[in-house]
């Protein structure tokens, strides 16, 4: 019912969740924000169980928080990734797992940009462009036959639009809003909200 | 530093247990696991607990208190204090909250529920420009019959912060009250009010453990931070749930009549709404919820909550307002037809 996506281009991310906090049949929230800021160029997004989610990437953030405190330097979005998925296999076995799916985007000054996929399963990967939900299921073709390696931050837009323009059409749910944002070497961006226009 | 050292504070910082998994966590004698398996650290936010192992201890109200009408405590009195839960007890230590072995328990129930819980109510919420009006049925259902015609729903917290209630009464009950000890406990400490935004984060903080067994909390907390002067952001109205959801939101409905008022609220609520239009459309969303929803009716409570603190209207029968607009409507229709002939 929720649903992320990452594109990784050549030296940026840019990742879109969509704003919709729904209770059985009732959206609670038209505006709700699923992406933590873990540093200045590390964004997580998380989707998945209720309560989970927040608590878990809240968790997260603060620990990276901390070791930034205590080290004197920030995690590396790799080391992030694995800290987070070394989190979700350790609770993965206890009797209250989280059940997330997480999207990792960040820009490291040496390696460059990366997108890292997690699932509730505590599976990780690093991936040239991902997403999460049942909306990946109708826009991981469209990612595949367009995305390049070497795209524009505008050709990234885009399709992060066809993407989206596809959901609406097709996807049974409707998801009025996405938030857009943007990491690259100059830090985290916000780009304006995507909203689809009534369906073709 | 004598309250602190009442409450056996210790120096969170020196407590290394922020990366351990939830498995290595499972010593029994160390109270700081106080929120079961997945404990985050939480005395540096200002709560604190003493190494006693004693089971949970709640503090029982003198006597005096429970005369007093639990409608009437907490209601504005510009002689007192802004905050009066209750006077101490003499004898009694400052409560603490710790969990004997074994508590909260494991996710699988080992007693089968006697019947199924739901959320058989309504109750809503909004903000405005002339603060938050928070409206509920008082319907007590169980199952099928009505266990009370006539109960509360909406628990004020402190003199400026009140939640709405919806799920199992006595849980609600239960986790408002423990929730407004600590936030007196804050002030005490810290000398000033927690504000909604950290009650809300509070509430949804000491419900996380009980994710997954039968408790079922999901609160609206409504509130007013500050004094005259809107000095913080619009931040006063909080959903929390016992699954772990905390949003924060201008207009919330919470129980199975909750789409019913949705639809009307959805039409009419505006920023700019007065005091009376607000009122008259939170009775009005109950109203019609109550109608259509089984596990809802009898009553309505509406609570407004300013910067003054909350004042609560006089419980209304639908019953009878439901009379009242039967005859208007007759009235309207004999008098059209009077017209015609």
């Amino acid at each position: 019912m929720e649903y992320l996506i990452g594109i990784q281009g050549q030296d940026f991310v840019l990742v879109a969740a969509d704003n919709v906090a729904a209770h059985s049949i009732v959206k609670m929230k038209q505006d709700q924000d699923k992406m933590f800021k873990l540093s200045d160029k590390i964004l997580l997004l998380c989707v998945g169980e209720a309560g989970d989610t927040v608590q878990f990437a809240e968790y997260i953030q603060k620990n990276i928080q901390l070791y930034k405190m205590r080290n004197g330097y920030e995690l590396s979005p790799t080391a992030a990734a694995n800290f987070t998925r070394k989190n979700l296999a350790d609770y993965l076995r206890s009797r209250t797992p989280y059940h997330v799916n997480l999207l990792l985007a960040g820009f490291d000054e040496t390696d460059g940009p990366g997108l890292y996929y997690m699932d509730h399963l505590s599976a990780l990967a690093k991936a040239p462009f991902a997403a999460h939900g049942h909306g990946a299921y109708l826009t991981l073709s469209i990612l595949d036959r367009y995305y390049r390696p070497d795209l524009t931050r505008d050709e990234a837009v885009d399709l992060l639009k066809k993407c989206i323009e596809e959901l609406n059409h097709r996807f049974i749910l409707n998801l009025p809003s996405f938030s857009v944002r943007l990491i690259d070497k100059d830090g985290t961006h916000d780009l304006e909200k995507l909203i689809p226009v009534g369906s073709k | 530093m004598a309250l602190q050292d009442l409450c056996g504070f210790k120096d969170s910082f020196l407590n290394s247990r922020w990366n351990f998994p939830a498995s290595h966590r499972m010593a029994q004698e160390d109270t700081s696991m106080l929120f079961g398996k997945r404990t985050r650290d939480i005395s540096s936010r200002g709560l604190s607990w003493s190494n006693s192992e004693s089971p949970l201890h709640l503090y029982i109200p003198a006597a005096e208190y429970l005369s007093e009408s639990p409608i009437q405590f907490g209601q504005i009195n510009p002689n007192t204090a802004p905050y009066h839960i209750t006077p101490l007890h003499q004898d009694s230590t400052l409560p603490f909250l710790s969990f004997p072995p074994g508590f909260p328990p494991s996710s699988s129930p080992s007693v089968p529920l006697p019947f199924p819980m739901s959320h058989g109510t309504t109750t809503l919420a909004f903000m405005f420009q002339g603060g938050v009006i928070a409206a509920a049925d008082t319907r007590s259902s169980c199952n099928g019959l009505v266990a009370c015609p006539a109960s509360q729903k909406i628990l004020p917290v402190h003199s400026h912060l009140v939640g709405t209630t919806s799920g199992t009464s006595a849980d609600c009950a239960l986790w408002k009250r423990i929730l407004a000890r600590e936030l007196r406990l804050y002030q005490l400490r810290h000398g000033r009010r927690l504000s909604t935004a950290g009650a809300a984060k509070l509430l949804a903080h000491m419900l996380h453990p009980f994710k997954g067994t039968e408790l079922c909390v999901a609160a609206t907390l409504c509130g007013w931070d500050g004094g005259e002067v809107e000095t913080c952001p619009l931040d006063r109205l909080y959903y929390v749930c016992s699954d772990g959801t905390r949003l924060q939101g201008a207009l919330f409905s919470v129980g199975s009549g909750s789409p019913y008022a949705y639809s009307v609220l959805d039409g009419g609520v505006r920023w700019g709404l007065t005091v009376e239009e607000a009122i008259s459309l939170a009775r009005e969303a109950v109203y019609r919820a109550t109608h259509r929803d089984a596990y809802s009716g009898n009553c309505v409570d509406v609570y407004h909550i300013t910067s003054h603190g909350w004042t609560r209207r006089d419980r209304e029968e639908l019953r009878e307002e439901r009379l009242w607009r039967k005859v208007g409507q007759n009235l309207v229709l004999n008098l059209h037809l009077s017209c015609f002939l």
